[in-house]
Parts: structure tokens; sequence; C-alpha cells
């Protein structure tokens, strides 16, 4: 804990200024200059594409096999792949209306996860967990949008406070084993993934939750009331309310963490535990809390994806979205504007990922590339000092304790 | 260890009287379903020999099923009672491991009862499935031995998986290729070691960061370069070898030593970390390293160099593990095929507490479960796979959280050591 030497004011007690910078130093961090505190996210999402770059550069193997003959006419394929693969990425991003509800649709579930894990890093927890508690969420929405038969004013509501408070009960756990036998949350919160995981395998083959007349592993589709309404008619638009829950989750974080008790000391309990102790705060109830408000947000996200665009789940339908989240908090700097813009982006880069995966034969699996390169930017902005000779300020971002304490 | 033993602590007590309680629970539910369920079912009939092997006549082990669970339940009991009453002391964990044998052979005589199950067959799948399990502990144990926490297993496998196809593919032998594997998990190693020690990057998540990043760029090279590529992708593998006198001795020779080089390699060198973590200068260094890094550094230790050596190790081996996936079974490489071994080899140094027997034994109970989720639709048991699929993950939660045996894992794991 001697690691983190400043300890944060609540903003209001902070210099007084217009609420634009007042929301910016919150989104950076408190005591890091700004400038330099946008710049590291930037350059880290510039390098990342200019490292992705190369990679699909020397992976042409068409290309490749010209440079020795004809290095022109090479570069000039080498540097058409990119360009078309970037352009179908931007596209597939932002062009029009078909494009921006993509990305939105993408964002939803990343903004929701990556609130679970912003939560959890502001008190000190790292969850690795959103993949599991999405599963888990997302399968107690499913069961919820089958069975019951309700009006739609009831039935979506409770769709998603079910996926809420199934998420609640899977993030739960590993707090509750944290604050009863101190084991780390890292390695509960990847057990309870895997366990997750094979249980949606099996629970996917009772007959209770597969669909009837298959074979394979298929829940039952969610009935129609239970599904977030989408904004237009015109069925290739696919925008759904998903977003407004996702960002509505993002205000309640932030009243919770910056406007509430509780949240003061989750962040209390994040800087420093011992302290938060002797100040009289339950600390082993805080990871209880804490986990079980992330792993929610967790669930609330995978039913965003059961009751949005999926409709029925199957085997592994977070698709990593959960360990992508990982990524967001950290890109997000644990703040929920921050995760916004950083869900934001990712959903960007996953549509126009999908985009560029149709038009050229670049894989989609390149954005799993371009998101880890920015995570290890971010985390390590001694790199970004290396290559740019540009002062970043701050040291590497240590948020866990390891498990040993 | 043995101080633990002397000094118990209101904790171990409960604990204690926890696993003793676990016993005699086990009694009873072995009593009731092996032994009750399988009255009248017959005879298990154990296969101890397969065709191709060389003493092909050793006669099958026949079983009744529920006399042996009845037993099984019996001797939980009396071990229920022991650790009530006095405790097994420093047997305890050993008193578990063998407890542990007894249940799954309650399971087996229970599952297989009226039916005949090649029982060296399935424990020879066993020890196959778990090498990968073992080499991604040791990995990670090399890791942690230092204090440096290790939670890309999974990427520096798939890695060594991917290279080691590839490799292989290309220069039409294995050999090429698990060099080239080794190279691969040389190198994640090396940004692991690189961002945690020298840029102080959080371990957890750097470890995070390469896996996703393994990940994706496996899976877009093997849809970019392999899918359109065939011949970069043909299956070469190496077969196992019979090692001979010893492949010839009954049911122990099929189990370990028909085996390919990547089970030798592992039984190997868990020996060879056993000896020299615990018996050499080395091994001694190294883990003064993890415990306490700033007395070791006053005593003279290196421990950077101690770190960077231990996690650029830990790298090779898991890249060589890695290898398995391809070279050592399939041969070709498919897009995420790990599956999480890493974070169940993860589970197995865990579990192992750190020491490479006790990851090695780990190992083995996993890739035993492993071996016996593929066997139970065979038996009709009625229990789903994915349950024991998830048995490792379950085991592991539960060392984790100390109600039965204790894990403790070396005292600076995780932190970033800043040299005055």
């Amino acid at each position: 804990m001697s690691d983190r030497p400043e300890l944060e004011q609540s903003p209001e007690e902070k210099k007084p200024g217009r609420l634009g910078s007042r929301l910016f130093r919150e989104i950076t961090g408190v005591g890091v200059d700004w400038r330099s505190a946008m710049l590291v996210p930037l350059l880290a999402v510039i390098t990342a594409l200019i490292v992705s770059a190369v990679i699909i550069a020397i992976t042409d193997v068409d290309a490749l096999r010209m440079w020795g003959s004809k290095p022109g006419e090479a570069a000039a394929e080498t540097f058409g792949t990119i360009r078309d693969a970037y352009v179908a990425l931007f596209k597939g991003a932002f062009w029009g209306l078909k494009a921006f509800s993509e990305t939105l649709i993408a964002a939803a579930p990343l903004i929701l996860t990556g609130l679970s894990v912003a939560i959890g890093f502001r008190a000190g927890l790292f969850n690795i967990g959103p993949e599991g508690q999405m599963l888990m969420g997302g399968l107690a929405a499913t069961i919820i949008g089958f069975y019951f038969d309700l009006p739609a004013v009831i039935h979506l509501p409770f769709a998603l406070l079910g996926g809420l408070v199934a998420g609640a009960i899977w993030g739960g756990i590993p707090g509750l084993l944290r604050a009863k036998t101190g084991a780390h949350e890292v390695i509960t919160t990847i057990m309870l993934n895997w366990i997750a995981i094979r249980f949606i395998d099996w629970v996917l083959k009772t007959s209770f939750v597969q669909q009837g007349g298959r074979q394979d592993p298929v829940s039952k589709n969610v009935r129609p009331s239970a599904l977030l309404p989408r904004f237009f008619d015109d069925p290739t638009i696919r925008l759904h309310a998903g977003v407004i829950v996702a960002l509505l989750a993002a205000a309640f974080i932030f009243w919770l963490l910056y406007r509430t008790t509780i949240g003061y000391q989750f962040r209390a309990v994040g800087y420093n535990p011992d302290a938060a102790h002797y100040a009289g705060m339950k600390v082993t109830w805080m990871y209880v809390l804490v986990m079980a408000i992330a792993g929610g947000m967790a669930g609330l996200g995978g039913a965003n994806q059961i009751l949005g665009p999926l409709v029925r789940a199957t085997p592994g339908f977070s698709a990593g979205i959960g360990f992508d989240a990982i990524a967001l908090a950290l890109l997000g700097r644990s703040h929920p504007v921050g995760v916004v813009l950083a869900g934001l982006l990712f959903g960007a880069l996953e549509a126009g990922g999908r985009e560029m995966q149709v038009a050229t034969d670049v894989s989609i699996d390149l954005i799993l590339v371009v998101q880890a390169l920015i995570v290890v930017f971010i985390a390590a902005p001694a790199l970004i000092r290396a290559i740019y000779r540009v002062r970043t300020g701050g040291e590497a971002e240590r948020i866990t304790k390891g498990w040993a304490a | 260890m043995t101080a633990e033993a002397a000094l118990r602590s209101p904790r171990e007590i409960r604990r204690a009287r926890y696993l003793g309680i676990t016993y005699l629970v086990l009694s009873g539910f072995v009593l009731w379903f092996f032994g009750i369920g399988s009255w009248g079912e017959g005879i298990a009939d154990f296969g101890m020999a397969r065709p191709t092997d060389t003493f092909d006549w050793i006669p099958s082990l026949p079983v009744p099923a529920a006399a042996f669970a009845i037993g099984v339940a019996v001797v939980f009991a009396f071990m229920g009672g022991v650790q009530l009453v006095r405790g097994f002391g420093r047997w305890q964990n050993r008193i578990l491991a063998i407890a542990f044998i007894l249940f799954i052979f309650a399971f087996l005589g229970w599952a297989a009862a009226g039916q005949s199950f090649n029982l060296v067959g399935m424990l020879r799948t066993a020890v196959e499935r778990s090498t990968p399990i073992t080499f991604g502990a040791l990995a990670g144990l090399l890791g942690e031995r230092v204090a440096v926490i290790n939670i890309a297993i999974e990427g520096q496998l798939l890695a060594g998986a991917f290279a080691g196809a590839l490799v292989a593919s290309i220069t039409s032998n294995a050999w090429p290729g698990v060099v080239a594997a080794v190279l691969v998990g040389l190198f994640f190693g090396w940004v692991l070691a690189v961002l945690a020690i020298r840029y102080r990057v959080d371990q957890i998540i750097i470890g995070v960061v390469i896996n996703i990043f393994v990940l994706g760029l496996t899976s877009f090279l093997t849809a970019r370069i392999l899918a359109p590529n065939p011949h970069l992708n043909r299956g070469i593998k190496l077969n196992s070898w019979r090692i001979p006198g010893l492949g010839d001795i009954p049911v122990i020779g099929p189990i370990f030593f028909d085996q390919t080089i990547f089970v030798y390699a592992s039984l190997i060198l868990v020996a060879v970390l056993a000896y020299t973590l615990f018996h050499t200068r080395w091994g001694l260094q190294a883990r003064a390293v993890g415990e306490h890094p700033r007395a070791a550094d006053t005593v003279g230790i290196n421990v950077y160099r101690y770190r960077y050596l231990n996690v650029l190790l830990g790298g090779a081996v898991a890249g060589f593990g890695g290898a398995y996936f391809t070279i050592g079974t399939v041969g070709r490489f498919d897009e995420n095929m790990t599956t999480g071994r890493g974070f169940i080899a993860l589970a197995a140094m865990i579990f192992g507490r750190w020491h490479p027997v006790g990851a090695l034994s780990a190992a083995l109970i996993f890739g035993f479960a492993d071996a016996l989720a593929g066997k139970l639709g065979i038996l009709q048991t009625g229990i789903p796979s994915e349950f024991l699929l998830m048995a490792p993950y379950i085991a592991t939660l539960v060392v984790v959280t100390g109600i039965v045996g204790k894990a403790r894992p070396p005292a600076a794991d995780g932190q970033v050591y800043v040299k005055e």
C-alpha cells in the first residue's frame, strides 16, 4: 500500500473549478498533470494501432513473397491492405447510422463489465471475474425471459433485475471469501469464471433450459416481452435500450462512488484498508459489498447481451467481453466517465473490426491485439515515455497487492 | 513445516475440526451413494493392461463395488474420528491425499459396477492430460518462488502450441517445433519479466494482457496465415516412445513409460526442481528473494537477476508445455486450443502449495478428472462431465479459502522490489 503516495481528496474539496475541468480531473486522476494524463491514453491508442499495422504488414504472405522481386508493388500492396483494413474499421464503427448503432450495441455490455472492474479497482480489489458474473447474470435473464409470461412493463425490468442479482451473488462469493478467509479475489474470481463456464455448458443441455428439438446446447428463446426495445423500426439498425441501461449504470456508479458515504468508504478502503479500519469502517463488509456491486454490474452486462442482440444463451455467449473489461477499466482510469469513453472506443473497435473482417481478409482477432497493446502502454507509461520522449508523469499503475497478503 | 504442527492457532484447530467433519460426511456419502447405490450391481471389472502392452495377458482386477465402497466408508469414518479426537498432525495432508484416492476408487467402482473398464488405459490418459498442467504449474511456481506472479501461463502455453505447430510444419520435423515453442515461451517470459521487474507494471495486469495478446495474435495468425496455407499447419507430431525395460513393467509401464517425450520431461523437471529449489544454493537464494527480497538483497543476493532468471525459465517451461498441445497430441493448431489449461495450472500450483511435487500431484489429480470426464459418457453414470471438469476449480477454491489444508504463497508474492 505504500506504493500509493497520494491520498485522493473528494473533488469538491479540491480547487473549485468549472464543472468541465473538475470532471476532467476526476477522470484522469488526481495529482496528475491533465495534459499528460490525456496524452498517455491517446498515444497508447495510436501506438497500438501502429504496431497492429506492422502486424498486418508482416503477415501479408502474398506481399512478402513479392518483396524480393518487385519491392515497389509489394510495398503498395502492403500499404493498400493496411489502409483498406483501417478504413473499413473506421467505416464499420462510425460511417452512418447503422455503424453508429453497432458501435453503441457493442459498447453497452463493455461499459457495464468495465464498471464492474472499475469499482473493484477503486476499492483496491481486482475483479477478474466479470466473464463468469456476466454468464450467470445472462443465464438468470434468459430463464426469467423464457419462463415467465408477463407484460413488458414488468417482464423486462424483472429480467434485468434477475441478471443483476445473479451477477451480484456470483461476484459476492469472492468478496465473502476474501472477507471471511482472506482468499485472494484474483484467484477466486478466476476459478469462479471457469466454474460458471462449465456450469453454463451443462445447464444449456438440461431439458428445462434447452430449446426444444435441439441437440446442441442452446437455450430457449427469450419472450419478446422481456427484450430490450429497439429505437428504430428498420431491422438492420439494431440499436436497443441497453445503451441507456449502461449509461444509467455508469451514472449510478458515479453517484455511488463520489456522492455517497458508502462510495467514500469504498475509496478509503481502496487507498488504505488499515486506515479505513481504524477510522471505524467495516472493511470486510466493504469487500463483500463492492464485489457484489461489481458482480451486479457484470451480471447486468450479461442480461443486456441476452435481452438485446442475442435473445438466447449459447455456450460462452459472454464472448470474452468480461476479459476486455479489465483492459477497458484500465484505459478508463477506473472512473465511470472514463469507462464510458473507453467502452465507446472498444465498442467502435468491435463494430469496426467486424466490418474489417468482412471487407478485407484481416481477421477481427486483430482487435484483441490492439486492446492488449493499449493496456500495455497504459499500464507502463514508461514505455510511452521511452518511445515518444514525452513527459508523462506518474509511476506505473499498481492496483493489486499480490496474493500474499 | 514442523513448527506449524507444534503451534496450533485457533484457526488451525477449527480447520482440523472441519476436516474431521468432512471425513464423516464423506463416509456417509460413500456409504449411501456408492455402497447402497451399487448394491447388487455386481463386480466392477478393471482392465489392467491394454492389448498393445508387453504383458497383455495380465488378468483384469475384479472389484466388488458395494463391498469396496462400504470398506472405504468405514476407513473414512475412522479417519474422521481420529481427526476429531487428536488430529493427524504432520500427516494431515498425506491422509487427505489417501482419502481422495480412496474416494475416487469408490466412485469408479460404483460407476463401473457390472461393467468392465480399462483402468490402465484411463490412468495413462490421465498422466498424458496432466502434462501441460504440470508444465504450467512449474512455470508459475518458478515465478512465484521469486515473488513474480505469472497469470500469463495460459498465454505462454498457447503461444508455445502455436509456434510448435507452425515451425514443425515448416521444417517437417517436430524437434525444431519444440525448440521454437521454448523460444516463444521464453519471449513471453521476457515480456513479463521486463514489464514486471523493470517497468514495475502490476504483475496481474501484465499477465491478463499477455493472455489477451497471445489469444488475439494466435487467432489472428491462424485466420490469416494458417487457414489459407494448410501446409503450414499439417499436424507434425511426436509419437509416444516406450522406454525399453521400464515400459514393459506391468501396469506402471504403460501408464508412465509408454508416453511422449513431454511426459518424461515433465517428470524429470519436477524431480530437478524439487531438488534444486530445496537443496541447492540457487534454490535457497531464489526462495529468499520470494520471501523477503530486502533481506536477500542485504546479504548480497542479486534480487533482479534471480527474478529475471526464474521468470525467463518459467516462460521457457510453459512454452515447452504448450508444444504438448500440438506436437505432443494432435499436431494441428486450433484457435484457443489450450481452453483454460493455464488457469488449471495456476490452480495446480496453489493446490500443490508452490512445491514441484505438490504441483505434479495436483496436476495428476486434475488430469485424472479430465480423463474421467471423457469416460463418463461410456460408463453411463448420469453424472454430467461438466461437473468433473469443474472439479479443479472447486478444489482450488476450497484450498485457497483454507477450509481444508492450507496454502501459503511466498511472502513477497506479487510485490515490486525497488533497490534502495
